[in-house]
């Protein structure tokens, strides 16, 4: 794309995608800052006329708000350690020299491809359940009571089921990125005296310090945003509504559009909070 | 210290042998080179000896005694990748401090041994700066610092100058040598290309296949080739085989003559041929010479101002004494 007339033909051809684009983040986005400045219930009254900031002042002095900004970080986080952690290891196990490799590297995979919905039906129904569920027998074979999960560790088993979930994905691209370290540095520090541990902390860990920082920040893009887990094992109730949820919540259940789309704005700007955040702390390894 | 010992070591991957049962003492402070062409094992023997790779058979010893079990770090030898193998995220300092902070070795100590190396190897200005920042010949200067600082019993080199230029190869292989000499510790290197061997070692090692054609100095194996495959592998450019009627005269199956054992003249009686290429390098000219009556063309050393055209008529004189006589199996007969 050197002379002018090639840069100006780029131009054109990359516009309509560039206005599909546009359009796409635009629209909804303008539509959610202007309902939130109008009093808008579809069930009683509709359109009832601009409020100004009060959609905004009620839905951030709801006693249902930090409790549910509390949850989402929660979340994300437990998710993003579990999921860091063990894709770490998951990845420096695969990558052994192992019979039946290829069939293990699916079977790892195989999460990924499950849609949210159905694997949080699954793991309520058929892993969590107490009376009939795989972790209740588990518990019932050491002679123990069964964890009533959903309700008494309702954060704990969302975040099992995200992670779960997720935990592929992580291994995947932390498995690529072992791949591609170079043999032979493994085999100099060998020689230099550093014992796996060592050799894992000074040399691996360093290499995919790269892979993690991508890992927890497309990770992060999604897992704020995470609903069907949620919708379909505990409905947002003993305290795992998060910012998205109650979102939902106040749309639909309480058929307040203006209310909701004034926490839209507030979820636009708690993602960006998380995510200049996570892009000071994780960035710094992207330069390099 | 640093007498290695390789006592019926053989090599197999899965069903391959790699290498056969093979013997091999590497003397204390010697100097030694492993060379051969591509593929004939001489990065898996080095490998055996550093302990990277498991023997399939017989027993290395170091120091007289038997490291076959010992895991690399014990083994107190130091490794220089042809990759160098350099931890991309730490600097300098940290590269060559990384073995002795390994090691357990207290602050000080450690300042002072890496500036030490650091100013053998003229890195000082360097310390700071990441792998990734340096050129080619620095890098390798980092890996030599990284080998040196930890005083170990033997070097271990594997084709460490492959990745330069001609000229940086040329100042690095004295600049090795010389590192050699002062610190008189057993050096073992590899490398497929003969000037490297004949430039540098005490002792040649020459492989192919994994088998060992033949050890010994440089001259010796110049002047006296065990067999074919060494006399055409040591010696730039390479010895003039000859087989047919012209070997028979001599009873052998083979004869070999070195380029620089033939005299080229314009009116004599020897072999008569015609000029090829020429190729002049100042000091010394290169003439390739088709002759009448046989098929290879000769490599014929000449004087750097010698000036003979493409095509020219000259006769070839070989000097009977160097003269290498090889029997039908390729092996030395006189
Ligand atoms: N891990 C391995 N598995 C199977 N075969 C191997 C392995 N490593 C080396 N080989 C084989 O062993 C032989 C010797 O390999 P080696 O690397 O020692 O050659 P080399 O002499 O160092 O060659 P080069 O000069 O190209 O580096 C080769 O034929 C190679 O294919
Ligand atoms: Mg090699």
């Amino acid at each position: 794309m050197a002379t002018h007339h090639s840069r100006s033909a780029a131009r054109m051809m990359m516009a309509p995608a560039v206005i599909v684009l546009l359009g796409w983040m635009l629209i909804p986005l303008t539509m959610t800052l202007y309902f939130s400045f109008k009093k808008y219930l579809p069930l009683r009254g509709g359109d009832l006329g601009w409020t100004g900031f009060d959609n905004y002042t009620r839905f951030i002095s709801s006693s249902a708000f930090l409790p549910s900004v509390q949850a989402t970080l929660i979340i994300v986080g437990g998710v993003l350690v579990i999921t860091v952690v063990l894709g770490v290891l998951l990845a420096l196990l695969l990558d052994q020299p192992m019979w039946g490799q290829g069939i293990v590297r699916v079977l790892v995979i195989a999460p990924f491809f499950v849609m949210p919905t159905v694997s949080g039906l699954v793991w309520k129904n058929m892993f969590m359940d107490p009376v009939n569920g795989l972790l209740a027998h588990l518990w019932k074979f050491f002679g123990a009571t069964p964890v009533e999960w959903l309700s008494h560790a309702s954060l704990q088993s969302i975040i099992m089921i995200t992670s779960w979930q997720w935990l592929p994905f992580a291994t995947l691209i932390l498995l690529t990125a072992i791949q591609s370290l170079d043999r032979e540095q493994l085999e100099a520090a060998e020689m230099d005296g550093a014992p796996p541990l060592k050799r894992f902390t000074y040399i691996i860990l360093p290499h995919l310090s790269r892979a993690i920082a991508v890992v927890i920040l497309i990770q992060t893009i999604f897992l704020l945003s995470i609903f069907a887990e949620i919708f379909v094992t505990t409905a947002g109730s003993f305290g795992t509504r998060t910012l998205t949820y109650l979102i939902y919540q106040r749309v639909l259940e309480s058929q307040n559009v203006g209310l909701g789309s004034a926490g839209g704005v507030y979820a636009i700007i708690l993602a960006n909070i998380v995510a200049i955040f996570l892009m000071r702390i994780v960035g710094k390894s992207l330069d390099t | 210290m640093g007498r290695i010992v390789l006592d019926k070591v053989s090599k197999s991957f899965g069903t391959t042998e790699v290498i056969p049962p093979l013997d091999l003492t590497i003397e204390e402070g010697e100097f030694a080179v492993f060379v051969g062409p591509s593929g004939c094992g001489k990065s898996t023997l080095l490998r055996l000896i550093a302990g990277l790779e498991d023997v399939s058979g017989g027993v290395v010893k170091i120091n007289g005694e038997d490291a076959t079990a010992v895991p690399p770090a014990k083994r107190g030898l130091a490794m220089v990748f042809q990759s160098y193998a350099l931890y991309p995220h730490m600097s300098v300092r940290k590269n060559i401090a990384f073995p002795l902070r390994m090691a357990k070795l207290d602050k000080s100590e450690i300042k002072q041994r890496v500036e030490d190396a650091a100013s053998v190897l003229n890195l000082t200005d360097y310390l700071d700066r990441r792998p990734g920042q340096l050129s080619g010949g620095q890098r390798q200067r980092v890996a030599i610092g990284r080998a040196i600082v930890r005083e170990p019993e033997a070097f271990l080199f594997d084709e460490p100058l492959s990745n330069l230029d001609a000229a940086l190869r040329v100042g690095m292989r004295l600049e090795i040598s010389e590192l050699h000499k002062r610190l008189a510790t057993t050096m073992i290197y590899v490398t497929h290309d003969q000037v490297e061997a004949m430039t540098m070692a005490d002792k040649i090692v020459v492989l192919q296949a994994g088998v060992i054609e033949q050890v010994g100095s440089p001259l010796e194996l110049y002047r006296s080739p065990r067999n074919k495959f060494v006399a055409g592998f040591i010696g730039s450019p390479k010895m003039n085989l000859l087989e047919g009627s012209e070997a028979a005269r001599y009873n052998a199956h083979t004869i070999g003559i070195r380029p620089e054992h033939l005299t080229v003249s314009t009116d004599g009686n020897g072999w008569q041929g015609v000029v090829g290429v020429s190729e002049h390098l100042g000091s010394d000219t290169f003439l390739h010479v088709q002759c009448d009556d046989f098929e290879p063309t000769l490599t014929v050393r000449a004087d750097g101002e010698l000036d003979l055209d493409y095509g020219a008529r000259v006769s070839i004189t070989p000097d009977l004494n160097h003269l290498h006589l090889f029997d039908h199996d390729g092996q030395r007969i006189g």
